[in-house]
């Protein structure tokens, strides 16, 4: 295949100079841009971030982007970005739809993760892009196979003396357990093709192997065994390369924890920190070898073990795309890989580049930190049942936070409170008790606390820990400097004792204000956070702001990428923009991520189109928030109190938005006003009383807003009484939480009591609310702004699973479909009572219960939803905007506007993405719990046809087509399942049961043949045996409840459906609509799949086309 | 641990308080910084930095230790450092690793500077003191412990600091399967140049700055101008040296390769001028543009002065440019083997991109070689220089 750039000689075209004249690939007008859907473990926030960068570089270079990606809460797909999207499944097959349509010029395929990857190496198989002349902009296919395909990679590498650890291709059991014995346990398995390490791990025997080998080999047709190189220190380098051969180290990056932890679950520092100089350029050079050879023209990543007490490395892994990894070294260098990598694929030559941060300087530079990086992973595992909480080389986390400093000690205790507002720093936990070695030796998602509980409170020493973990002395060193503090802190009698000195040490050594205040405080007398505080002002201790520029201060350069410091002893910049806070959303977890990115940028735009100037404060390097351009001031800090606070002050700031980050700003909100600082919107202390269940159900009934039954108990007999009333199950909040969440769901007498005894303390100090847990009945989420108490915009959405399942895994349809006018008019009359009662402006969201034909509030939260981007793409109109402009005020505030009114000829769907693929063991089982890690949506004419589009959109969906097989199981005591079935009869698939039972009960709803399989439940190879043997497409199991154990059947047909990569319908009313979609659309897709030309389907449409105009 | 204060003033300009690690000893001399990430015990060591008061930007220092300074490679030359002893007078860390982990420590970056009576102070807002020093250009600087009294300020570049760091007498460094021989320069060498030609087959004989190269060229396959410190006018003696040799018509073929401090001096004896930077170029991350190719290196650079590009004679033309500060970064006659640069292509510390000049170098010499036994007028007639009588290490 020839090269679409003309020429990979260099010349001497350059930035600045007489001699620019760059030579870019001709014939490209419009580029397609493919997203990486919903966000899901191993492929998160990050990608936003890369594709909204390569759309920025794309429009300046005046190209007409069209985008596909249907997750809907992401900031690139708004038109102020692109120009034309897609929210449709990224797959091969919807992209070739796009591309007859569309008919681009040229094609991103490495900005949207693995998926675009994927489909980009499948589209080029399938001959599409050869024929419809499509031209790859930047990494040629042929190199991005050659670094999926570990056989051609390794043989790529051997050419040019790189190594890397042996491995072999197996692709039965048997051949990796051949493999194994050659090179010798224990061993790697890694998959080809997958995303974030999915379908690997190690093993140390052969039965190990072979499980392992059964479920990696389910996920991917190939698989790859290696030595194991545990304990080797891992590195990796970002790496850029331009046509013509110009290359750069961006970043290189050091993980705390030694090799055998996927780098997504590791803690990284960057720059690395214990590597030397020979070390450092060893592995450099050879990254830069590596990227030449494959000829990656644009951005790439390498992965390196280092030998701890030696000069050998082995190359573990390469991926020639944007990645987590470097939208962590953009961040922390503040060097735009993704839109330099954007830039390059047209052509352009690292020379001719400016670097966009220094805007003199060329971007042909390797960027010098003055400062040091600490990124930790966040994990949600306490979240899921049965769930394997080891750590290694399958990525679990959900988000990740970034924290800068100017020593190891304040990045890295900075960073450990991002991860959790309630760790204080570097600390330890009592939950080891006696296990604390095991705790150290093998990795968890606790290691970081056991190291803390070693250091700080069992005496161990660095050798001792170093032994345990392997994570290098250097950074236990470290760590013993804040074990050190803390005891010297201990050790002071009183706040009065406390001297300047101390203090100031402590806060170099990144001690938070509450983290001293509680080393200081004795049993006899506690100190506050607010005393530690005003002392510390009083000795005139604050924080200095330092800037980010890529050349640690070597050239002048004028940022507005800023970090705090105790380390310092001026300020880089002068404070008088009296700009406007915008707190984001912190670290992407379950239940909260990029929605409230795009909530927290929203917001920025409107107060900038405002006039107002704006100050971001976030800490997540997977966002778009923290990219450089989006607001005047960008704070990569801490949201807590005391840092906000500081920056409030530091900023003389105008004002402080907190409702737009979900629930981290909102946590302290009040505290800030009570402060003095100047919170926009609905007063905290009003949205307190919403927070607070007591006084948000008091008021209710004070409006005459419907709710459950609900009760405030002092004591357990109390809660007994009512509960025994109103019927279990009852949902608990006790205000003071022992441990664990602190709301539940509990079905019995004995559970409320285990619950009101061991988890949490119910007495007149302590009250607990009680109310009714409602099931079964239709769930509603009300999205709405006010202004003073008056609604100036309200969407309503129905849920299609019923009230039960968390409404974050809930599929939402607007606009809604089956409520009847009186219920729409008696939902808007409920969102204005609400509004007034609590005089609210700004966003509020409500859910809302149809319980037989009352409507029932469950829920309020006065800030911005997780739904506020569905629903303002879909109705298109900007909630945010409206509730930014309401919170300013004046005559800004726009005239209510009454959307549920309109008549919309098409219809949304958003549907969850979930990950329960990534964690091993888990029960995919929906219930109060949120699990899903992300969320996807597209449009149709009707709601079957929004759902179909949207299901598909899902990670890894494969419509299941006749004749394959269709197992059913669960609850027969109701009428789903059968309707299920019912509803996918005749099409020509094959039915089959695990039990005599479940086929009786169905086969009073079918005429057609049900069978009875075997169902081997305690091995998965077999079982995997009769998947494949019967051609089991699709799972329905819809449990009455979540298993009792591991081998309950339920479990491990739901569990084994996720393993093997099976469509999964576990819950009742979307099993059921998935079914009547599957029933109204399966013969369209048959035929169109079945035709030799393309023929696109009715659901592709832009959004532009489904709404009629251009919202953004 | 004793822990003592300590000052670190700019000349006529703002103070910095930290604390001394090193030496007990109050410094002064020029001060500079240097923005790159790893590479402070090969910085330290490098002769170029001579008589300076070094600050890292990199604000962790310490944290591997300090290698063996007597671990020798194949080529007796240290495997760690640049040169045997520690050339800067003074350090300035913002935080200094007082415990340090790696495999190739011996001891402490402090231990080191106190056994080598270098000043070394921690605990100072380095980039704070960059964005001084990046506005004044060359400063001078005095560190200064509480217990003391300060030193006068002194300006190293007022002296010949090349004298001072070059080896007195010849010495000779043999390749293991040598192939041709070269004469090197030593203006502060650092070891790194004599492994590139080593370990690419050239014996290698070290030469003091000032030694009438000219007279003995012709015994020779190759001429190499090392690196070295402060002030190149001080070097008047080398350039006229250079320009002799350069004028000398039967060794017009004779490969020449100068770096940085090497690379002033042959600009100066081909009639350029010098001129002082405004912003010292000192990082490993500077990118550097080959003029004849278009290629761009990521390189390693250490100076203050640079050529002024307008005042080459036409027999040479700019070979090398800085895409920063678009300041001349190397020159290449345009018929002769001959071209120097003004960036370390040996790094140490530093990226390799440009190792392939010690290539180009040598292709040189290949060329040279293959002509000298085409044509016997160049052949060697009669050497001078017994090279098994010289030392085989530097010369104090």
């Amino acid at each position: 295949m020839t090269s679409i750039y003309k020429s990979s000689e260099p010349t001497i075209s350059t930035f600045n100079t007489p001699y620019y004249k760059p030579q870019l690939v001709e014939g490209v007008e419009s580029v397609l841009v493919i997203g990486s859907g919903g966000l899901s473990i191993g492929q998160a926030g990050e990608f936003d971030y890369s594709g909204s960068q390569a759309i920025k570089a794309l429009k300046e270079a005046k190209k007409k982007t069209i985008l596909i990606n249907p997750n809907i809460a992401t900031n690139q797909t708004s038109h102020s970005l692109a120009d034309k999207i897609y929210y449709l499944p990224v797959t091969p097959e919807y992209i070739t739809y796009i591309i007859e349509r569309e008919r681009p010029d040229a094609i991103l395929l490495t900005f949207g993760g693995q998926t675009g990857l994927n489909c980009g190496v499948a589209l080029d198989k399938m001959g599409v892009l050869k024929k419809y002349n499509i031209k790859v902009l930047g990494t040629p296919i042929k190199t991005l196979e050659m670094t999926e395909d570990r056989d051609l990679f390794a043989q790529a590498l051997t050419e040019i003396n790189i190594p890397i650890a042996t491995s072999f291709a197996c692709e039965t059991i048997d051949d990796a357990l051949k493999a194994a014995d050659e090179v010798g346990y224990p061993v790697i398995v890694r998959s080809a093709y997958a995303l974030g390490g999915l379908g690997s791990g190690f093993s140390n025997n052969g039965d190990e192997l072979r499980e392992l080998a059964a479920q990696s080999l389910s996920l991917s047709p190939q698989i790859l065994v290696e030595k194991s190189l545990k304990g080797w220190k891992e590195v990796e380098y970002e790496v850029v390369r331009d046509r013509v051969d110009n290359c750069i180290t961006v970043c290189n990056m050091e993980n705390l924890d030694p090799l055998g932890i996927h780098t997504g679950d590791s803690i990284v520092f960057a720059p690395s920190q214990t590597l030397s100089d020979e070390e450092y350029h060893m592995l450099r050079s050879a990254a830069i070898k590596i990227i030449r050879h494959l000829g990656v023209i644009g951005e790439c990543n390498v992965q390196y073990a280092l030998q701890p007490d030696g000069l050998d490395y082995r190359v573990i892994e390469v991926n020639a795309r944007l990645s987590r990894s470097s939208a962590l070294a953009s961040k922390a260098t503040g060097y735009p890989l993704a839109y330099t990598a954007a830039k390059i694929g047209l052509g352009y030559t690292l020379p001719e580049l400016p670097n966009p941060i220094t805007k003199t300087t060329v971007a042909n530079f390797e960027p010098s930190l003055d400062y040091i990086v600490a990124k930790i992973p966040k994990w949600d595992l306490s979240k899921f049942q049965y769930v394997n909480r080891d750590i290694g080389s399958a990525m679990k986390s959900v988000g990740e936070v970034m924290a800068i400093g100017r020593n190891f000690e304040e990045a890295y205790q900075k960073a450990l409170r991002q991860v959790d507002p309630s760790f204080l720093g570097f600390q330890g936990s009592n939950e080891f008790g006696d296990k604390l070695d095991e705790a150290l030796a093998s990795a968890t998602d606790r290691r970081a606390l056991a190291v803390g509980q070693a250091l700080l409170h069992e005496n161990y020493t660095i050798e001792r820990v170093h032994e345990l973990t392997k994570i290098d002395s250097w950074f236990l060193q470290k760590c013993m400097n804040i074990v050190r503090m803390y005891k010297q802190l201990e050790a002071v009698n009183s706040l009065d004792a406390l001297e300047k000195d101390l203090l100031r040490n402590a806060k170099k050594l990144g001690f938070s204000d509450k983290q001293i205040a509680i080393s200081i405080s004795k049993d006899s007398k506690t100190v506050g956070e607010l005393e530690v505080r005003k002392l510390r002002k009083s000795f005139d201790i604050i924080p200095f702001v330092k800037r980010i520029d890529t050349l640690a201060a070597e050239f002048p350069a004028n940022t507005n990428y800023l970090y705090t410091t105790y380390n310092a002893i001026k300020s880089d910049v002068e404070f008088d923009d009296n700009g406007m806070l915008v707190l984001g959303s912190g670290v992407y977890r379950i239940g909260s991520s990029v929605e409230f990115d795009w909530c927290a940028v929203n917001t920025a735009k409107t107060l900038r189109e405002q006039g107002k100037k704006t100050v971001m404060i976030n800490y997540n390097p997977e966002t778009v928030s923290t990219d450089f351009d989006e607001v005047d001031r960008l704070y990569f800090e801490e949201l807590s109190f005391e840092r906000v606070m500081d920056i409030y002050e530091l900023e003389n700031s105008e004002g402080c938005v907190i409702s737009v980050g979900g629930q981290l700003p909102q946590n302290i909100a009040l505290k800030l006003y009570e402060n003095g600082c100047n919170t926009l919107g609905t007063n905290p202390n009003d949205i307190d009383n919403a927070e607070n269940r007591h006084k948000f159900s008091s008021i209710l009934d004070s409006i005459n807003v419907g709710q459950p039954d609900w009760t405030e108990v002092t004591s357990i007999e109390e809660a007994k009484l009512f509960s025994r009333r109103v019927t279990y199950p009852v949902l608990v909040r006790p205000s003071y939480v022992l441990s664990g969440a602190a709301m539940s769901v509990v079905n019995s007498e004995h559970e409320l009591e285990d619950k009101l005894t061991l988890a949490s303390d119910v007495s007149p100090d302590h009250p607990v609310v009680l109310s009714k847990f409602i099931e079964g009945a239709e769930e509603i989420d009300v999205d709405a702004v006010a202004y003073n108490g008056q609604v100036l915009v309200h969407a309503i959405s129905e849920h299609v699973e019923n009230a039960g399942v968390h409404s974050g895994d809930a599929t939402l349809i607007l606009p809604p479909q089956t409520l009847s006018e009186e219920t729409k008019a008696a939902l808007k009359d409920i969102a204005h009572r609400v509004a007034h009662a609590w005089k609210i402006t700004g966003p509020f969201n409500m859910q809302v219960i149809k319980d037989g034909d009352k409507l029932k509030v469950i829920e309020c939260n006065i800030r911005a939803s997780r739904s506020f981007p569905f629903v303002s793409k879909v109705l298109g109109v900007n909630f945010i905007e409206i509730a930014v402009k309401a919170c300013l005020g004046g005559d800004k505030v726009p005239e209510p506007v009454d959307l549920m009114a309109k008549k919309y000829n098409y219809v949304a769907t958003k549907v969850p993405q979930f990950s329960f693929t990534r964690l091993a063991g888990a029960d995919p089982y929906l219930g109060v719990e949120m699990a899903s890690t992300g969320e996807v949506a597209s449009f149709g004419t009707n709601a079957l046809e929004s759902y179909w589009t949207a299901i598909q959109s899902t990670l890894n969906f494969h419509v299941p087509l006749p004749p394959s097989g269709i197992l059913f199981g669960g609850d027969v005591k109701k009428d789903f399942l059968g309707e299920v079935i019912k509803s996918v009869s005749n099409l020509g698939f094959n039915f089959y049961v695990a039990n005599e039972e479940v086929k009786k009960y169905l086969q009073s709803y079918t005429d057609e043949n049900i069978s009875v399989i075997e169902f081997p439940k305690n091995d998965k190879r077999k079982l995997r045996e009769v998947f494949q043997k019967y051609d089991i497409k699709a799972v329905f199991n819809l449990a009455a409840k979540r298993a009792e154990n591991t081998l309950d059947e339920d479990y491990v047909m739901r569990r084994n459906a996720i393993d093997f990569a099976i469509p999964l319908f576990n819950e009742p009313q979307t099993a059921i609509l998935f079914a009547k979609s599957l029933k109204a659309k399966l013969a369209e897709k048959i035929k169109i799949l079945e035709s030799n030309d393309v023929i696109v389907p009715e659901e592709v449409r832009s959004w532009e086309e489904y709404v009629g105009f251009r919202p953004v | 641990m004793t822990q003592e204060k300590a000052t670190f003033t700019i000349k006529n300009g703002p103070t910095f308080e930290g604390i001394s690690f090193g030496a007990k000893k109050s410094v002064a001399g020029e001060a500079v910084f240097t923005t790159s990430l790893v590479g402070y015990p090969e910085s330290m060591t490098d002769p170029s930095y001579c008589g300076q008061i070094l600050v890292f930007t990199q604000p962790l220092i310490g944290n591997y230790g300090v290698p063996s300074g007597t671990a020798r490679d194949e080529f007796n030359l240290l495997r760690y450092f640049e040169s045997p002893h520690i050339h800067v007078v003074g350090i300035i860390v913002a935080e200094y690793a007082y415990e340090y982990s790696h495999w190739t420590a011996v001891e402490s970056l402090a231990s080191w500077c106190q056994r080598e009576g270098v000043a070394a102070v921690t605990g100072v807002d380095t980039r704070e003191v960059i964005t001084y020093l990046r506005e004044q250009g060359s400063s001078l600087g005095r560190i200064t412990l509480a217990s003391q009294e300060p030193v006068e300020y002194s300006d190293p570049m007022s002296t010949n600091l090349v004298s001072k760091v070059t080896t007195r007498e010849p010495f000779h460094v043999k390749a293991l399967n040598s192939k041709c021989n070269i004469a090197l320069i030593d203006c502060g060498v650092k070891e790194n140049i004599i492994r590139c030609l080593t370990s690419r087959g050239a014996n290698v004989t070290v030469f003091p700055y000032d030694y009438e190269i000219q007279n003995i060229a012709s015994e020779f396959d190759g001429i190499f101008i090392s690196n070295g410190p402060g002030d190149p006018t001080f070097c008047t003696k080398t350039v006229d040296n250079l320009k002799e040799l350069l004028s000398i018509e039967s060794l017009h073929g004779l490969p020449v390769f100068g770096i940085c401090m090497g690379h002033q001096l042959l600009a100066m004896a081909a009639g350029a001028k010098i001129m002082k930077l405004k912003y010292g170029n000192r990082a490993h991350n500077i990118p550097a543009m080959d003029l004849t190719t278009g290629r761009c290196h990521i390189t390693s650079q250490n100076h203050g002065y640079a050529i002024d590009d307008s005042t080459l004679k036409p027999d040479w033309k700019p070979f090398f440019v800085n895409l920063n500060d678009k300041s001349n970064e190397g020159m290449i006659h345009i018929s002769r083997p001959v071209f120097s640069t003004q960036f370390h292509p040996e790094a140490k510390g530093g990226p390799m991109d440009s190792a392939i000049l010690f290539d180009k170098y040598f292709e040189n010499i290949d060329s040279f070689k293959l002509e000298k036994s085409n044509n016997l007028k160049l052949a060697n007639t009669s050497t001078t220089i017994n090279v098994d009588t010289l030392a085989v290490e530097r010369v104090f």
